[in-house]
């Protein structure tokens, strides 16, 4: 019989209980080779498997059909095969292949790339990387990917579903500064700057042994979101960043860490001349929208300071404290904050005055004390989990035997370290 | 204290119109201070006040800094600087003088070459004499002899204007000090010369080791050190030290450290530095209970000054401080002022002594920073009881501008020196007390979320960690 169609039986018939599923993989293993040989006879075995009992078996057939050079209209049909596969597949059977599965996602997000249709290939990365992963703390290679279309796509909001997922366990640190960095760019769309911020300054700390693009790249962008929400930069990476990261990470970073410090003095025409200059470096960067909103974030520092020290001012007064051109760009200035909520005032235009006023929230509703309650029982989690953590460190032997080699010996008996501690 | 009632209803009028009513109805107030109002500084008068070589110091930083169209003043200076000097044998500081002058007051006031000579000469045959005995004293090894060997040449260093050398011949007595009282003598001079030096960190060294005696000092040694540390602290700028140690100054004093200030510079001193640095309670006790017996309404100081005495145990210290108040009336009015809220004469007092204040060799530097820190406490303190202040009011009552004050109450504000908001348009200025309960809540949730990021993070570290060390640690099993 003709190895394959042996192999596409026996696929048919071992794929019911998970004792029958050991055996086809190791089948499929030693059939792999063969199996790409064939590539071209592919297709019609495809059809005659059906993706949601034969995953494994679907897996590697589909593997060997895409491995190879494919040209745009072969492109077109099988973007969709591989499609249907991801959103018919079995979890457990493909997590016993899991590269091949990366694999043959990877090849879809490439062929997505080739007919620039990236939102294509969003919705199905999304539903293999939850299937993919063994936890919802669990980082696989397949989010960083979903996370590149969804910003070359701009449909922020599905990337920033899988963002709310706490990431603890990763693979491969690569996968991880992909993941926040793409993951800090959706968020910078969507203007929730904290979460970027977060997410950046992940990157940046990692811990790393040499220095990679994708951190100077992140430590740029957080230089800028750091200006944008906090009005200012902290010079210095903290004590637990990598010291490659805080010998060498400013020198990639010069024209930013000048803006920063432009920025420092609050002379608005200073920040606006440094950005004029230096505008072809921001915009070979793909920073210049950043650094533009980095200006304005200064008006709108200076009016917030201003909220602090008067309860009304005219609108003429802000135009002059702040440096704007004509009380009505500070009419404007001041109707978009309020609508963005960052300031408390009212416009009166009849007098040309505004009104500061204060916070309303007064942190008596329902909703804040659900709010305050939420977040109390999220942080008893971490801490169980930090403990635990603790826990399981302590009782390592590696931990133990490096610990045991150099404690305090205070007792006759200590001076005995069990020798199956000692590597 | 019903005393205290009656009195108390026209002083809340006074304190809102301060300024006005101080013109108009505030007549027979005024008369009762004795207005000596500083503008014409009569150099006769001040220099007398002097000895030695402060003096002529004195009267050359006149001479420098009396401005361009006052040459009387200038020349009068000059003169006496001239005169001074001649009753020395400072030579270096003669010719500086003479040139200073230019002939600008005849011909008794030209280069005396022949007397510049003769006093070189002298000072030659000294020195030689003075080394001869120094050596001779130093082969027969006597302590004593040699201590005082070097006294004299310092104290010829020092009529001479070497004031290096003088320095350094006071301190080698140091190894040849036996009694305290030797010690004594060499920190009072080496003090001396440094401050004529202007390195003022000697002084403040010198006045601690002669502090740290065993014997106890007597009360002029004692005023005279702490005259010297005000002055150390004044000019490094460290005002509130400054402030207490002229405060604690003994007013035996007297005229006894002439060659260095005079007790009517104590009270200005402390007086100023005390004004722009203590608080309330802190000037109370230590300058104000005493002036209240000054005033004319002794029955309402007489019961404010018991409940004092009961309360503040720097009794002695305020009847010090009195006795130099009286020499310098106007700095006592000054204070009197400032603590009952009549802002606009203070304020005019200050500024009719500024001229004056400027031409004090020591306080020049200072005048302004503390004329800033004065006029900000002012203001503050004047806005302190309120709930909301018109600044029309206020403005009259400090002579300005309201746009000029707007200005300067939202720099303290920025400053966070005053808890307020401005009301630009109905031109008031409104209390803000932080609303408490809201800045906990917001405390509170930060607090959370910056620890639950930071845990996230650390936690995610430590996994990429464990993965490189498990990364490292299989590269190297295999």
């Amino acid at each position: 019989m003709d190895p394959l169609e042996a192999l596409v039986a026996q696929i048919q018939g071992l794929s019911s209980t998970p004792g029958d599923i050991a055996r086809l993989h190791i089948i499929l293993k030693q059939a792999d080779d063969s199996l790409r040989a064939e590539s071209t006879r592919l297709s019609p075995v495809l059809g005659q498997l059906a993706p949601s009992e034969h995953s494994l078996g679907f897996l590697y057939v589909l593997d060997a059909f895409t491995s190879g050079q494919i040209s745009k209209q072969q492109a077109e049909t099988s973007v969709p095969i591989i499609t249907g596969f991801i959103n018919a597949c079995n979890a457990e059977q493909i997590r016993l292949a899991p590269e091949k599965f990366v694999l043959v996602c990877k090849r879809l997000k490439d062929q997505v790339m080739m007919l620039e249709a990236p939102i294509r290939g969003a919705g199905p990365l999304l539903t293999a990387a939850r299937k993919l992963q063994l936890s919802t703390e669990h980082l696989t290679p397949l989010h960083s990917d979903f996370l590149m279309l969804c910003v070359l796509a701009k449909c922020y909001k599905t990337g920033l579903s899988i963002l709310e997922d706490d990431i603890f366990e990763v693979d491969q640190p690569r996968d991880l500064f992909l993941y926040c960095y793409y993951g800090g760019m959706i968020c910078i769309g969507l203007k929730r700057f904290q979460k970027a911020l977060d997410l950046l300054h992940n990157v940046v700390t990692a811990p790393m042994s040499t220095l990679n693009a994708i951190a100077v790249e992140a430590y740029k962008k957080y230089i800028l979101v750091s200006l944008i929400h906090h009005g200012q930069l902290s010079t210095s990476l903290p004590k637990y960043a990598s010291s490659v990261a805080q010998r060498s990470l400013k020198n990639f970073c010069q024209p930013y860490i000048e803006l920063a410090s432009s920025y420092g003095t609050e002379k608005i025409a200073e920040l606006e001349a440094y950005v004029q200059t230096n505008t072809e470096k921001f915009e070979n960067d793909n920073n210049l929208g950043l650094v533009k909103q980095v200006v304005l974030s200064m008006y709108k520092r200076n009016i917030q300071r201003l909220t602090q020290t008067y309860l009304t001012l005219s609108l003429q007064d802000i135009a002059n404290t702040v440096q704007l051109n004509s009380p009505k760009e500070a009419e404007m200035h001041v109707l978009q904050m309020i609508q963005d909520g960052e300031i408390y005032a009212t416009i009166n235009q009849r007098d040309g005055m505004v009104r500061f006023l204060e916070d309303p929230e007064q942190y008596k509703t329902c909703e804040m004390i659900e709010n305050i309650d939420s977040s109390i029982q999220r942080i008893m989690a971490l801490s169980r989990k930090l403990s635990a953590m603790d826990e399981q460190i302590s009782c390592d032997q590696l931990y133990l035997s490096k610990v045991g080699r150099e404690r305090q010996r205070y007792d006759f008996d200590d001076f005995d370290v069990p020798t199956k501690f000692n590597i | 204290m019903d005393a205290d009632d009656e009195s108390s209803n026209p002083m809340i009028d006074e304190i809102y119109a301060n300024g006005g009513s101080a013109e108009g109805g505030g007549g027979e107030k005024r008369s009762r201070r004795l207005i000596i109002s500083g503008d014409q500084f009569d150099i006769e008068a001040y220099a007398s006040l002097y000895s030695g070589r402060t003096k002529i110091a004195r009267l050359l930083f006149i001479a420098d800094h009396c401005g361009g169209d006052n040459s009387a003043m200038q020349l009068e200076a000059l003169r006496m600087a001239f005169d001074e000097i001649k009753k020395g044998e400072n030579t270096q500081l003669f010719r500086e003088v003479v040139n200073k002058i230019g002939g600008r007051l005849g011909p008794d006031y030209t280069m005396d070459v022949a007397w510049c000579e003769a006093v070189d000469r002298r000072a030659e045959q000294k020195k030689e004499k003075l080394d001869n005995e120094l050596n001779a004293y130093r082969t027969n090894l006597i302590k004593e002899s040699i201590r005082m060997g070097y006294n004299d040449f310092g104290d010829f260093y020092y009529a001479h204007g070497q004031l290096g050398e003088a320095f350094k011949s006071y301190v080698r007595t140091r190894d040849y000090c036996t009694t305290s009282k030797h010690i004594i003598h060499m920190c009072m001079s080496a003090i001396l010369v440094s401050i004529e030096m202007g390195q003022f960190t000697h002084v403040a060294s010198y006045v601690s080791k002669a502090e740290q005696t065993h014997e106890a000092l007597d009360q002029i040694t004692a005023a005279k050190l702490r005259c010297a540390a005000g002055l150390a602290n004044l000019v490094s700028k460290k005002y509130k030290l400054a402030a207490r140690k002229f405060l604690e100054t003994a007013p035996e004093l007297g005229s006894h450290y002439n060659e260095v200030i005079a007790p009517q510079d104590v009270a200005t001193y402390g007086g100023l530095c005390a004004l722009a640095t203590f608080d309330r309670t802190e000037l109370k006790a230590s300058t104000l209970t005493m002036i209240m017996l000054l005033n004319d309404d002794c029955e309402i100081s007489f019961v404010f000054l018991i409940l004092i005495l009961y309360l503040q145990a720097k009794v002695i210290d305020n009847i010090n401080f009195r006795n130099f108040l009286e020499l310098v009336p106007e700095v006592r009015e000054l204070i009197n002022d400032f603590y009952s809220s009549h802002y606009a004469s203070c304020l005019e007092y200050l500024a009719n002594l500024k001229a004056n204040l400027l031409l004090d060799i020591h306080l020049h530097d200072h005048v302004e920073t503390l004329y800033d820190q004065i006029r900000h406490k002012a203001l503050i303190q004047y806005t302190l009881p309120f709930v909301s202040v018109d600044l029309q009011m206020m403005a009259s009552a400090f002579k300005t501008t309201i746009t000029g004050l707007e200005k300067e109450l939202v720099a303290l504000i920025t400053d966070n020196q005053i808890q307020a908001r401005v009301d630009s348009h109905n031109k008031i200025l409104y209390a803000r007390h932080a609303d408490q309960r809201n800045a906990t809540f917001q405390r509170v949730l930060e607090t959370g979320r910056v620890f639950d990021r930071d845990v996230r993070s650390m936690l995610l570290r430590t996994n990429l960690i464990k993965y490189d060390y498990n990364a490292r640690s299989l590269s190297r099993k295999l």
